[in-house]
């Protein structure tokens, strides 16, 4: 009986039902299922044969208008979040804590509501409290885009890299991701730990135990599960993926290292130990780089190197997520 | 009530083969033309249509298929984001006689954000529209040059293209919106 029904759905809608895209605000991407995260891939696709174009610019946003709220500096986010939002024809105000009346010691709610009385739609910060975009995204109306909060999180960042590793292998389904350094502070991994894990690849950390977030033992479904790794050799061995993290050197005064030498000696991605993961291995790193330090500059500029081409899907991976979110209702 | 089947397979193929003598006899030099079909059912009307052509003319026909999702007027107001796919046109379609190809043409609002599109990748010559079914209920001043069926329909009714490559059939149905909706359910 089940068996006839099913046939006969398939006989009335052959093709897949729109998925339906539950997102109002990107916060992280612990909340993302499969497929969204391939209805977000899917998107960038479209958004960069837009890009490839002579003209690259399409109207499905005229009319709306968006603003970026950095509380911290940015290259690479703020001006591929200012890209998208222009190809897509949305009108862009760009606001640094500088520059604005925080600097008088309005505080973030405030700020936030005279956007919208603005006339915001989608607002874009970054700040350096973790959980700031959820507490902003309680007050808001409008959709809230984290461009990545303190230690905590920086979604749009690893769907670029989720997209960027997309385009070199296929598919994330199975394949070994290592990710050096930093990790205690480090935004970007705990996004790309989210994504990564729900996209079915596995996830080895590698640093010094100093650098590492508490709390990953605690599996009790509270992080996805990880292997953790000491020795760069054994977490570089058979990797698909390496992505390796910026040493936030203005974030460890603390004593968390030793030295910046050992660190350099015992954890810089070189060109020999990168001999140890697949040949076809790619490299990530989110920016900016420290050259010698984390990474080696001739990986970083090597031809394993993915980072300018992270940079460059930057654009597509946010006008796709500008895309979904400017159709998107509040519940 | 039950769908009413107003196109068989052989209906589509006899029609599509009158639509390729037309796209020929009105344009002298098919070396210049370029089929491009409007997603998701435009796409294979395309192919049959430049295959058709092919054969009577020994002429490739350049085909490619044309997402508009990003220009659409309605983005605000409907319910579901339409997914956009991407466009792939393999030729420089500066200078070149477009024919635009859909399913049915309706309100027309499609090929005006079909031709806002294609005007963004390029100055084409000329664009011309095919479309299978014609249900009327235009609301731009629009018509189709080339055109497989009229059928005259109601608001209330809707019209379900289904072919072989996207639907595994090869039919042209008209429906109540009732029985649409308890199908769906």
């Amino acid at each position: 009986m089940r068996q006839v029904q099913q046939k006969d759905t398939l006989t009335v809608k052959p093709e897949a039902p729109p998925l339906l895209w539950r997102h109002h605000h990107i916060l992280d991407l612990d909340d993302f299922t499969l497929e969204e995260i391939e209805l977000v891939l899917k998107t960038s696709d479209a958004m960069k044969e837009v890009l490839s174009r002579a003209i690259k610019k399409v109207p499905a946003l005229r009319g709306k208008t968006i603003i970026t709220l950095f509380y911290e500096p940015s290259t690479r986010t703020r001006t591929s979040f200012e890209l998208a939002a222009k190809n897509l024809s949305a009108d862009v105000v760009n606001l640094s804590a500088g520059t604005s009346s925080i600097v008088k010691g309005e505080c973030l709610i405030d700020t936030l509501s005279t956007l919208e009385a603005l006339g915001a739609d989608i607002v874009i910060m970054r700040h350096p409290m973790s959980g700031a975009p959820y507490i902003a995204a309680k007050y808001l109306k409008a959709s809230m885009v984290n461009a990545g909060d303190g230690w905590h999180a920086h979604p749009t960042q690893a769907l670029l890299d989720l997209y960027t590793i997309r385009e070199h292998k296929g598919s994330l389904k199975e394949l070994k991701v290592t990710i050096i350094g930093d990790i205690k502070h480090s935004r970007v991994a705990r996004s790309n730990i989210w994504g990564l894990t729900t996209m079915g690849a596995k996830v080895t950390l590698c640093c010094p135990f100093t650098l590492l977030p508490a709390g990953l033992n605690h599996r009790q479904d509270q992080f996805p599960k990880v292997t953790i790794e000491a020795s760069i050799e054994h977490a570089l061995d058979g990797a698909d993926v390496v992505m390796a993290l910026r040493l936030q050197r203005e974030r460890q005064p603390s004593g968390l290292l030793p030295s910046i030498r050992e660190y350099v000696r015992l954890y810089q991605l070189t060109e020999s130990r990168l001999a140890k993961a697949k040949p076809d291995v790619i490299v990530l790193h989110p920016g900016p780089v420290n050259e010698d330090i984390e990474i080696a500059s001739s990986v970083a500029r090597g031809p394993r190197s993915v980072i300018n081409e992270q940079a460059a899907n930057g654009v597509a991976v946010r006008m796709a997520l500008l895309y979904l979110l400017a159709g998107s209702r509040q519940l | 009530m039950l769908p009413k089947i107003i196109m068989t397979p052989e209906d589509i193929r006899r029609t599509l083969a009158r639509m390729a003598h037309e796209i020929i006899e009105r344009n002298k030099s098919i070396e210049n033309l370029v089929l491009v079909g409007m997603r998701t059912r435009g796409v294979p009307l395309a192919r049959r249509l430049a295959a058709t052509i092919a054969s009577f003319e020994q002429a490739e026909i350049p085909v490619g298929a044309l997402d508009f999702s990003l220009y659409r007027d309605d983005l605000a107001r409907l319910d579901l984001q339409p997914i956009v796919k991407s466009t792939d046109i393999p030729v420089n379609i500066d200078g070149r006689t477009i024919i635009l190809v859909d399913d049915v043409l309706y309100t027309g609002r499609s090929t005006r954000a079909a031709m806002d599109a294609l005007i963004d990748l390029g100055r084409p010559e000329q664009i011309q529209l095919a479309v299978l079914i014609d249900r009327g209920h235009r609301e731009l001043p629009l018509r189709a040059d080339y055109v497989g069926k009229n059928i005259p329909s109601s608001r209330h009714e809707d019209i379900q293209v289904k072919l072989t490559e996207t639907d595994g059939l090869d039919e042209v149905a008209i429906i109540a919106q009732s029985s649409l909706k308890e199908g769906q359910q």
